[in-house]
């Protein structure tokens, strides 16, 4: 654990460079969630019982 | 110094047939295929036993004849290198060669456009109020499951038996990275609401050749699709397919440099679970990644502090052993995800499509009072996959910026018609823009041309790593024909 903890210290400079390039701002906040929810409803499919049951696949790999 | 990994993935879709009572999916899937209206040519993709290459350097030609033309009905080759092709009752898009897991998850992302692009434009060949729905998943819920494939390259001469020790427990643990997420248990296994793996369930044996049945965490598969006395191909069949851009590139980079790490002797040990099987089903039926696993010694470890094992020695060889941006992005990425799933996995929700889906799932939940066998739970689970973007919940992230992402949406465009630059997939992929008309048959290590003549021609390709751009960019951008090319390739 000691180590591993050095060795996140030593690399501090990286890990804040790739947060910049990829992360900012992506994390998701609570109040944003009801809006997608709303906006998901809009898209779902209707039938969902219906849809699941007829969601088989079978063969492959 | 270990081989350079050369990588790709070949991922199985789901398919529906949207407004229709009944379907095939065989028929769908070749429906789909056959409309794909990018840049591709139909082949007979042949399977037979290379012959070791007459050149050196990996090309050369012979004479060659097509057992099976009925094959070239739903094989294609696309001008990106890739394969796009029916495997039994699925859409199958086999990605080109790549040079690293940055390309490799661009190469991923790809296989979605594609699909999609197929889908729409199936609408013609169906009748009317029915459309084809394809999924970027591995399982129906049902029992049921279809694979999503990595592929490195290896060095012959690493003993399997090594691979077998070292790899397994990291295949295990790093579920709690590569997991798609899943609601529900299948196939026998425990009831559990939410899990993380969409294939976790299906594995039954440690090492094995099978694919479909008992399925094994080692897939023993020897194809080399190279030169076999200095290549193999190691098979991953205990991925799920990933929708995030990040899951994808720490599923692929991890993997690699473990590999490349393993092929250097620089792995201490190889951190033995006393049950490899039970513990996969268990780190995937765990989404709080408390649970220990049974280690040989009497003793135990989460799959988190087994994977933080990983790392340290990963990247202890990456900084010294290596001077690659890749590795290091890797590394980076690998550390801030593990530093996130120990804090808190909501975390990573931004990074995970277990975290982000279970986000969704309890979001429902919550709102409007459900419980976890409400089929509307498993409807939000499949339709996070579907390909389509109007419909797909997990674009529905990415629109709204809550999904960090690698590629911008032109990068991955571009990719659906241009071929990665430093592999023979280069070559492969430039012949179906440049010959289409002549290319007949094609595999992963080699073309075969009809240019008129009485005998079809073979070009070899058994060198992963040739027929790249530099290589053969001037010589493809100087002739007119494929006779030519061959000519030319002929004469060195």
């Amino acid at each position: 654990m000691a180590e591993r903890e050095q060795a996140r210290r030593s690399k501090e400079p990286e890990r804040k460079q790739v947060e910049e390039e990829g992360t900012a701002d992506a994390r998701p906040s609570d109040q944003k969630l009801d809006e997608l929810l709303d906006e998901i409803d809009q898209v779902l499919e209707e039938n969902a019982e219906e849809f699941v049951r007829n969601y088989i696949q079978k063969g492959g790999e | 110094m270990a081989i350079h990994k050369v990588l790709g993935t070949e991922t199985e879709y789901g398919i529906t047939v949207r407004g229709a009572r009944d379907f095939n999916p065989a028929l769908a899937s070749t429906q789909l295929v056959n409309s794909y209206p990018g840049r591709r040519v139909r082949v007979q993709w042949s399977y037979e036993e290379e012959s070791p290459g007459r050149d050196a350097r990996g090309f050369g030609h012979e004479g060659y004849g097509v057992a099976d033309p009925e094959s070239a009905l739903v094989n294609a080759v696309l001008s990106n290198g890739a394969r796009l092709y029916v495997d039994h009752a699925h859409p199958e898009f086999s990605g080109p060669e790549c040079y690293d897991a940055l390309e490799g998850t661009l190469y991923d992302k790809v296989g979605e456009i594609v699909m999609r692009r197929a889908a729409e434009a199936a609408v013609e060949l169906l009748p009317a109020g029915q459309r084809l729905s394809v999924y970027k998943n591995n399982s129906d819920g049902k029992g049921n499951s279809y694979g999503a494939h990595e592929n490195y390259l290896l060095a012959r001469e690493t003993p399997f038996g090594d691979v077998i020790r070292f790899a397994t427990t990291f295949l295990v643990t790093r579920q709690i990275f590569t997991g798609a997420g899943k609601v529900g248990s299948e196939n026998g296994r425990p009831d559990v609401d939410f899990q993380l793996a969409q294939r976790a369930d299906f594995f039954e044996e440690e090492v094995g050749l099978e694919t479909t049945l008992k399925r094994p965490i080692i897939n023993t598969r020897d194809e080399p699709h190279g030169d076999p006395s200095k290549y193999r191909r190691l098979h991953i069949i205990i991925g799920d397919a990933n929708l995030s851009e990040v899951q994808i590139f720490l599923k692929l980079g991890t993997m690699a440099l473990l590999l490349a790490a393993l092929e250097d002797g620089a792995l201490p040990e190889p951190l033995d679970l006393s049950d490899p099987v039970s513990s996969c089903w268990q780190v995937s039926h765990d989404p709080e990644l408390r649970r220990p696993l049974m280690l040989d010694a009497a003793s135990s470890a989460t799959a988190l502090e087994l994977q933080w094992r990983y790392f340290e020695w990963v990247r202890k060889y990456v900084e010294t052993e290596m001077d690659d941006p890749v590795a290091l992005r890797v590394i980076a990425t690998w550390e801030e995800v593990l530093a996130d799933l120990e804090q808190d996995p909501q975390l990573a929700a931004n990074r995970l499509d277990w975290v982000a889906k279970r986000r969704l799932l309890d979001g429902y939940i919550d709102r409007d009072g459900l419980t976890w066998d409400n089929p509307k739970l498993r409807l939000l689970d499949i339709q996070y996959h579907d390909v389509d973007p109007a419909r797909s919940l997990h674009r529905r992230l990415v629109d709204r910026g809550a999904m960090a992402r690698l590629f911008t949406d032109d990068e991955i465009g571009r990719a659906e018609t241009e071929p990665p630059e430093r592999t023979r997939a280069y070559f492969r992929g430039r012949c179906v823009s440049r010959f289409p008309g002549a290319l007949v048959a094609a595999n992963w290590d080699s073309l075969v041309f009809d240019t008129g003549e009485s005998h079809l021609k073979r070009i070899p390709m058994m060198e992963p790593l040739r027929g790249d751009r530099s290589r053969v960019g001037p010589l493809l951008d100087s002739v007119d024909d494929a006779a030519a090319l061959i000519a030319a390739l002929g004469g060195h």
